[in-house]
C-alpha cells in the first residue's frame, strides 16, 4: 500500500503552527523564573483545575492515545484493560499520596522518601530510582515519535526517522531550558485541551457514522476485522498460562505505577496547597476517565472504518491507527489536525519527564548530596538546566534505538519500574511509624533491580520476533512485565531490613512527618512575585 | 524563597510530638485512615475481580447483553463508574470531616497555642 497519507506539508504547517504558539506562550510564562521553586514548581502558581488539567496532558501520553487505539483496534478488548488500569491507579494516588505528598515535600520525590530517614542515602536511591522511571518512559514517548513521522510524513527508512526523533527532542530541550515548569505545564494545559476535544469530536463522528449505537460499531468492527474475538478479552492475554500471568502481571504495574511515578508526583509541587492537590488529582481523573471511554469508541471505530490487517501493514504499525482512523473520517486536514495534536503530546510529555529527571539531578543529587545543601543561590537551576540538554540528548538516542516498539507496552515497563521502586516505600514512609533508611534502601534498590534485571532477560529484550534484540537468545524470563515478581518483591524487603534493623529513626521527625503531611503545617505555599 | 536547606518557615519552633499525642490530630489521623484504607482496598478488589476475570474467564466476559455490548465491556465500563463515584466521595468526605479539622490544628499552631 501507499506509505503516504494526507499532505505531508499539511501536517508539518499545522505542527509548525502549534510550536509556535506554544514557544510564545513558554516565552511569556517563563519571565519569572528566578528561583528554584519557580523552575522546578512554577512558584506553587497553580490551581486545581489548571494542575489537574495539565496532569492530564502530563498523563495521556502518546501511549494511552496511539497505543491504546491501536491496540484496541488490534487486539480488541485486552487493549481497554490498559485503560482501566490507567485510570483506577489514579485512586491510589488520590487516596494515598498526593495531599500528604504535596505538605511534607518541596521539589521531587525524594525530599518526602528522605524527610525522616537519612538523607545522603535516600536521596541518592530515590535520585536513581526517578532517573530510570524517566528513562524508560522517555524512551517509550520518542520512540511513538518515530512512528508517528513514518505515517505522516511518509518517512519510512530509519534514518529519516531518526533526524525527526531528533528534532523532537531539540524542541523539546528549548521548551524545558526556557520555561522551567511554568512553560512546560501551560504546554501540557493546551495540549490536553487539544488532544481531549480532538479525540471527543472523532468519536462523535465515529459514533454518527454507526447511528449512535457503540453495539453498531462492535459489529462493524467485527465485520471489517473478520473475527468476532475482538469482542471479549483473550486475543492478546489469553493464549496460553504464561500470557495469562502476564497480564495479571500487567494489571499489577498499571494500577499500582502511577502513585509512583516521579513526573506526576512533581505536577502536585505546582500547586499552593493539599486542597488544591486534591482538586487536581478529581479533574485528571475526570479528564482521563472520559478521554479512556473515547479511545474505546476510537479503537473499534478504528477497527470497523479501517481493519487490523490493514493498521498492522500501514508504516508505524498499531500507533498509527489512530491516525489513520482521522483519514478515513475527516481527509488530510483531520488527519493534520491529529497528528499535530499526538505531537504536540510527545512534545509535552516528553517536556514533563525532562523536568523531572533535571530537577531530581540537581536538587537530590547536586544540591544536596554533593553540595551538603550549600550550593550557591541560582547554581542549583543552572545545574538542572544543564542536566535538561543532557538528558534531551540521551532521549533522542534512546528514542532511535527504541523506535518501532508499540508505545503502550513501554509505558507498561515504566510502570513496572515505578510501582517495584517507589511505591512501597511512598506508602511505608507516609503510613508506617517504624520504617527505617535500612527499609527504604532495600525497599528501593531490590524494586529497582529486580525489575530491571527481569526485563533484561525477558521476551522483551531478546529471542522473540518482536524484541529489541530479534536474534540473540539470552533470556530465561517468560513474563514481558515483572510487576507481579518485582512489586512484591520491594515490599517485602522494605519490610525485612525495617523490622530487622538494630537503629531507629529520630521518632521527633516521625511526628514532624505524620503530623504535617495530615494538617499542613510548614507547607510551602505559593511564592509571591 | 531560593535554594537554601529544606527547613523552612517556622516549624523548628512547632511542637510536632505534642501535636502528634493530642486528642484533635489523633482524631485527624484516625478519619483519614479509617476512610482511605479500606475504601482503597475494596476499589482495588474489584479491579483485581475485574483482571481475574478477564484473563481467565474469557468467555464470561464475552456474553453479550445488550447488542454486541458484552459483560466485559459494562464491567470495563463499570470500573470507570466506581472511580468517579470514590472520587466524589473522598472528596465529600475530606470537605466536610478531614478539612475543618487539619485547618483548626493549623491556625492554632500559627497562634502558637499549646495543644
Amino acid at each position: 500500500m501507499e506509505t503516504e497519507i494526507g499532505n505531508p506539508w499539511l501536517n508539518i504547517g499545522i505542527f509548525a503552527a502549534f510550536v509556535v504558539v506554544t514557544l510564545v506562550i513558554v516565552f511569556r510564562a517563563s519571565r519569572n523564573n528566578k528561583t528554584a521553586a519557580d523552575y522546578y514548581a512554577a512558584g506553587r502558581s497553580f490551581t486545581g483545575p489548571q494542575n489537574g488539567t495539565a496532569i492530564a496532558g502530563d498523563y495521556l501520553s502518546a501511549a494511552s492515545f496511539l497505543g491504546i487505539c491501536g491496540a484496541i483496534a488490534i487486539n480488541g478488548y485486552d487493549g481497554f484493560l490498559y485503560s482501566i488500569g490507567f485510570l483506577v491507579a489514579w485512586l491510589v494516588a488520590l487516596l494515598l499520596v498526593a495531599e500528604l505528598l504535596r505538605n511534607t515535600g518541596r521539589f521531587t520525590m525524594a525530599d518526602v522518601l528522605s524527610f525522616r530517614l537519612k538523607q545522603r542515602p535516600v536521596r541518592i536511591a530515590a535520585a536513581t530510582t526517578t532517573l530510570v522511571v524517566c528513562f524508560f518512559y522517555l524512551l517509550a514517548q520518542m520512540a511513538g515519535a518515530g512512528g508517528l513521522v513514518a505515517l505522516l510524513l511518509g518517512i519510512d527508512d530509519r534514518l529519516g526517522q531518526s533526524i525527526i526523533i531528533a528534532v523532537v527532542g531539540g524542541l523539546m530541550i528549548v521548551y524545558v531550558l526556557v520555561g522551567g515548569m511554568k512553560g512546560t505545564t501551560w504546554v501540557q494545559i493546551i495540549k490536553a485541551f487539544l488532544l481531549i476535544v480532538g479525540a471527543g469530536v472523532m468519536t462523535v463522528w465515529v459514533l454518527a457514522i454507526h447511528g449512535f449505537s457503540l453495539s453498531n460499531v462492535l459489529d462493524h468492527a467485527v465485520e471489517t476485522a473478520g473475527n468476532p474475538a475482538i469482542l471479549g478479552p483473550g486475543l492478546q492475554y489469553g493464549i496460553s498460562a504464561i500470557t495469562r500471568l502476564d497480564f495479571l502481571s500487567l494489571g499489577l504495574a498499571l494500577v499500582l505505577g502511577t502513585a509512583a511515578l516521579p513526573h506526576v508526583l512533581m505536577r502536585f509541587y505546582t500547586v499552593p496547597t493539599a486542597k488544591e492537590a486534591r482538586r487536581s488529582v478529581v479533574w485528571a481523573i475526570w479528564l482521563i476517565g472520559i478521554f479512556y471511554v473515547f479511545t474505546l469508541v476510537l479503537g473499534y471505530g478504528a477497527a470497523a472504518l479501517i481493519g487490523p490487517e490493514v493498521i498492522k501493514a500501514a508504516p508505524g504499525g498499531a500507533n498509527s491507527a489512530a491516525p489513520l482512523l482521522a483519514f478515513e473520517l475527516g481527509g488530510p486536514l483531520l488527519l493534520g489536525l491529529i497528528s499535530a495534536i499526538a505531537f504536540a503530546t510527545i512534545l509535552a510529555v516528553v517536556a514533563g519527564l525532562t523536568i523531572t529527571a533535571a530537577a531530581s539531578y540537581a536538587h537530590d543529587i547536586y544540591a544536596s548530596v554533593l553540595k551538603k545543601g550549600k550550593a550557591e543561590p541560582g547554581s542549583e537551576v543552572k545545574v538542572a538546566r544543564r542536566t535538561v540538554v543532557v538528558i534531551g540528548i540521551v532521549a533522542i538516542i534512546g528514542g532511535i534505538l527504541a523506535n518501532g516498539q508499540n508505545v503502550a507496552f513501554l509505558v507498561a515497563l515504566a510502570f513496572a519500574v515505578a510501582a517495584s521502586a517507589n511505591l512501597p516505600t511512598i506508602v511505608y514512609s507516609l503510613f508506617w511509624k517504624r520504617f527505617t533508611t535500612r527499609g527504604a534502601l532495600w525497599s528501593m534498590y531490590v524494586g529497582l533491580g529486580s525489575a530491571i534485571i527481569l526485563i533484561v532477560f525477558s521476551p522483551v529484550v531478546s529471542g522473540a520476533p518482536t524484541s529489541m534484540f530479534p536474534d540473540a537468545h539470552f533470556g530465561f524470563w517468560p513474563l514481558s512485565n515483572p510487576g507481579i515478581v518485582s512489586i512484591p518483591l520491594a515490599f517485602l524487603a522494605g519490610f525485612i531490613a525495617t523490622i530487622s534493623a538494630k537503629s531507629k529513626e529520630d521518632p521527633a521527625k516521625q511526628s514532624e512527618m505524620e503530623v504535617r503531611s495530615l494538617t499542613g503545617i510548614g507547607a510551602e505555599g505559593a511564592t509571591q512575585h | 524563597m531560593g535554594d537554601e536547606a529544606p527547613r523552612s518557615v517556622a516549624e523548628t519552633e512547632v511542637d510536632f510530638v505534642g501535636i502528634q499525642h493530642s486528642e484533635r490530630f489523633r482524631e485527624l489521623k484516625k478519619r483519614h485512615r479509617s476512610f482511605v484504607f479500606p475504601v482503597l482496598a475494596l476499589a482495588l478488589l474489584w479491579y483485581f475481580a475485574y483482571v481475574l476475570l478477564a484473563g481467565y474467564a474469557p468467555e464470561f466476559m464475552s456474553t453479550p447483553v445488550f447488542g454486541s455490548i458484552n459483560i466485559g465491556l459494562l464491567i470495563g465500563l463499570g470500573q470507570v463508574v466506581t472511580t468517579f463515584v470514590i472520587t466524589m466521595i473522598y472528596v465529600a468526605y475530606a470537605n466536610r470531616r478531614l478539612d475543618p479539622l487539619a485547618k483548626e490544628l493549623r491556625d492554632d499552631t500559627a497562634k502558637g497555642e499549646v495543644l
